[in-house]
């Protein structure tokens, strides 16, 4: 089949620059990989986590997720200032699910009082899904007061699509 | 009825699987016709079986029969005709069958071709079809049954089950759920489809490489019969992708076309690893190497393509961040390992067989250039593996979870980026085998003075963002050196057959649609960076709160906020709908409406940006809050992205340039003779000139 390629006989010089070549662009890849990481690498808490941890935290990033609080949400629209509370939540899945599912947790995170919370402040606009028993995962900084600062806020809201049977209904 | 209708024909469809797979399995080991002939009934019977599952739902559908649980969460009363019959991709279970469609569709036409060049292969790709088609029809039956219904127990309690338990009387809700509001889009109607569509077409390149594998048949022959396939794999995974940044720009309203989202990157990484296949495909077809590293990269793919169904399946949405919730997850997981695992000892197996047939010389040479290119693209989608699997890792070993977003992806994948972009430019001027600085140096000196104007024009007009000056050079150098060579491979025709300027074009790029069509490609490449070049380092925004014929100002934009509408609509929405004016720098320029929807039936809201979109730029505004009665004013959160619309403009070129790579040949045997010629001398096929 081939012919031209096979009848040139490879010098061993030959393997040894495709190696070192190849060697320089993982290297790189790993290297940007590697400091990438470290420059935007987030801890991932839990509210009880970031009240224990206080001070530590001061001025790193942290991802943490918590429960909403409808009574809490308070938007100011002039300012674009919007604050709520968040309560705990566990931050493994495995347990969400022991304990009856996201939803379910959620909910006894926000009727519990005893559960620890904490404040949060975002500016910008309210979020489509910000309400009561939402899951928020928000990305910020804690602030010298014990304010959650929050950059980036994500919502979920899993009693909407999950829960399998319908509250309205007739028999028949 | 319908209900057990479809559910029957889906446990036929499995059955008829499973015997597909022991005949074609036997027939081949005993070298038997009848069975494989057998077998490839069993596969095409799947199809019209499937279609009737499909066609049952899209019934139940479209009638509303709310009983059924699948049909209450997607549809509701008020949803039109077209978005009830789409709802089948609007749910996991619909998904699920949708997937199994398209696959049983798919496989059936492949088995319909001519098979006499390779008939060994045939019994293998219906086993690797039928065992995908068994794991996800299977899936559908045990853990996503879409026909499963309500029920009033005796006991007074609901319960959801397939069949009527003992004493128990059917529950039929007044209404149903309706379609997630933010899928009610037609870009998110048809983007699941494409997306799809690519995931299963990449099913038959990767069923015919262990064919390959398993027969020991391990020339070209299996590239050569699934290209096609691959590239319109690749055709349908990028439509997918641009209408989904298309679809997030218009609907989800943060002024943005793509997060690094775990469910976006699902989608991504087949991609990634499909362009590395197509682009190391040609290397092997030309010069017998990287057999080995062609298989990798289709099994990678495969598993990839898994992964991403598994990832995307129930919408974009619902799965933003915990996606391993579903029983269905570890079922996944453990099908791509085991088909991963043994795709992998397959190719263990035919380790030897699969030697190169020559050894690479130059490290400018054309393959040289093509294996970087594989790398670049295995580096980004390592980025993207390492993204989402690095909260896992970091648990595993500090028991502390650490997480990365969309900075992790920008850092680590733009010097990739623009490395795969310099790559584009150089790597077609690149010949075969060997070439030098000097080849090279002589091949582009003039695109790259031409390139080196627009940085300096663009430094003139007053960027000094260093990034964005080089970003604009390397576009404008590729993009010249592409157009260079069309004009080179043009002239030349034109000079030797006396042809005139259209039907030179026309011709070049008929005779090679692969290479030509693989340009306009790259100038489609070229023009989307562009765009994402402009957004990404141009992009500024404002917010603010004005009353009625107040103004906000953004750059050179002047909006003023005229008057706010709210008004219920007939499809169960209420609409708040505002009307702003804009000029630039005092010119009226028209009218915007930005609105927030409030849907009723899933009572979620949704916000609608309105935007003017020229060349240009676009401003993108969106309506955050308002107060309902005093007249405190109207809250606007507006964005100014420069360049953004060369993204969907360079989309289309890059599909036309696909399609023209694609489009079928009048006569496959002339094209294969003709390129076996071509495999005989190499120089020959070089290029046009």
């Amino acid at each position: 089949m081939a012919l031209t390629e096979s009848s040139v006989k490879p010098a061993p010089r030959n393997r040894t620059k495709f190696f070192i070549g190849g060697l320089l662009i993982i290297a790189a890849i790993v290297y940007l990989i590697f400091t990438s990481t470290q420059a935007s690498a987030q801890y991932f808490l839990t509210v009880d986590e970031l009240n224990q941890k206080g001070v530590d935290v001061n001025g790193r990033e942290i991802r943490v997720s918590g429960a909403v609080i409808g009574d809490t949400i308070q938007y100011d629209a002039q300012n674009l200032k919007l604050t709520f509370e968040v309560a705990h939540v566990p931050g493994d899945n495995a347990v969400i699910e022991a304990q009856g599912g996201l939803a379910e947790v959620l909910h006894q995170a926000v009727i519990d009082p005893t559960r620890s919370r904490i404040k949060v402040e975002y500016n910008g606009v309210m979020p489509d899904l910000l309400r009561n028993e939402a899951q928020a995962i928000m990305t910020g900084r804690m602030n010298e007061n014990g304010v959650f600062v929050a950059q980036e806020l994500l919502l979920k809201c899993p009693t909407k699509y999950e829960e399998a049977v319908p509250e309205q209904a007739e028999g028949g | 009825m319908v209900s057990n209708f479809g559910f029957g024909a889906l446990v036929i469809t499995l059955v008829v699987s499973i015997y597909g797979i022991f005949a074609a399995v036997y027939g081949a080991r005993k070298n038997s016709l009848a069975w494989v002939e057998s077998a490839r009934k069993a596969m095409l019977l799947t199809f019209p079986l499937i279609t009737l599952v499909a066609l049952s739902i899209i019934f139940l559908l479209v009638n509303g029969d709310y009983q059924v649980q699948y049909v209450y969460n997607v549809t509701s009363s008020t949803m039109p005709m077209y978005l009830k019959v789409t709802a089948l991709w609007g749910g996991q279970a619909g998904s699920l069958i949708f997937w199994s469609w398209l696959l049983a569709s798919f496989a059936s036409a492949v088995t319909l071709r001519k098979w006499q060049r390779d008939r060994e292969f045939l019994p293998w790709v219906i086993v690797v079809s039928l065992v995908t088609l068994v794991f996800f029809v299977g899936m559908s039956i045990f853990f996503e049954n879409p026909f499963v219904r309500f029920w009033q127990t005796a006991g007074g309690s609901e319960a959801v089950a397939m069949f009527q338990p003992a004493g128990a009387t059917p529950l039929v809700p007044f209404d149903g759920r309706g379609l997630n509001p933010l899928l009610r889009h037609p870009g998110m109607v048809i983007h699941p489809p494409m997306l799809y569509l690519g995931f299963v077409s990449f099913v038959i390149p990767f069923a015919f490489a262990i064919a390959a594998l398993i027969t020991g048949r391990t020339d070209d022959r299996w590239i050569r019969v699934t290209r096609r396939w691959a590239l319109v794999a690749w055709l349908f995974l990028s439509l997918g992708l641009v209408l989904g940044s298309r679809w997030a720009y218009d609907v989800l309203g943060w002024g943005g076309y793509w997060a690094w989202d775990p469910v976006e990157i699902a989608a991504f990484m087949p991609w990634l690893s499909g362009t590395a296949f197509l682009h190391s495909v040609m290397i092997q077809e030309k010069r017998g190497l990287f057999k080995r590293w062609n298989m990798v990269l289709i099994i990678l793919t495969y598993s990839l393509v898994i992964f991403g169904t598994f990832l995307t399946r129930s919408g974009v949405l619902s799965s933003v961040h915990a996606f391993s919730q579903s029983a269905i997850g570890p079922l996944f997981f453990g099908y791509i390992g085991v088909t991963f695992a043994i795709s992998l000892a397959l190719l263990l197996q035919r380790w030897n067989v699969l030697r190169s047939e020559g050894e690479m010389h130059s490290l400018l040479s054309r393959e040289a250039l093509f294996l970087l290119n594989n790398l670049l693209f295995m580096g980004i989608l390592v980025v993207c593996f390492w993204g989402v699997l690095f909260p896992l890792i970091s648990e595993l070993f500090t028991g502390q979870k650490v997480t990365v977003g969309p900075p992790f992806y920008e850092r680590s994948t733009g010097p990739l980026f623009a490395g795969l972009l310099l790559l584009m430019g150089v790597a077609p001027l690149s010949a075969w085998g060997h070439s030098t600085v000097k080849t090279l140096g002589k091949a582009m000196w003039k695109p790259f003075l031409v390139s080196l104007a627009i940085p300096i024009l663009a430094y003139v007009l007053g960027v000094r963002h260093f990034a964005a000056l080089l970003a604009f050079w390397l576009c404008a150098f590729v993009a010249f050196i592409t157009l260079y060579e069309y004009y080179r491979g043009v002239a030349a025709r034109m000079r030797r057959s006396e042809e005139n300027v259209f039907t030179a074009l026309w011709n070049l790029a008929g005779r090679n649609r692969r290479r030509y069509g693989g340009y306009i490609i790259h100038i489609g490449v070229v023009l989307m960076a562009l765009g994402i070049i402009g957004i990404e380092l141009f992009q500024t925004e404002t917010q603010g709160t004005i009353p009625p014929g107040g103004q906000m100002a953004l750059g050179d934009y002047n909006i003023t906020f005229d008057k706010l509408d709210i008004f219920d609509t007939a499809d169960g929405r209420n609409v708040a709908r505002a009307v702003v004016s804009v000029e630039r720098d005092g010119k009226y320029l028209g009218q915007l409406y930005p609105r927030r929807d409030y849907y009723y039936d899933s009572q979620q809201p949704m916000t609608i940006p309105g935007v003017r979109s020229t060349m240009e730029d676009d401003l993108y505004v969106l309506l955050v809050d308002w107060e309902p009665i005093s007249s405190t004013g109207v809250t606007f959160k507006i964005y100014h992205n420069p360049l953004v619309n060369w993204l969907w403009f360079g989309g289309f070129v890059f599909i036309f340039g696909t399609l023209v790579a694609s489009w079928p040949d009048k006569d496959p045997e002339t094209v294969r003779i003709r390129s076996t010629k071509r495999k005989l001398s190499p120089s020959e096929a070089q290029s046009a000139d």
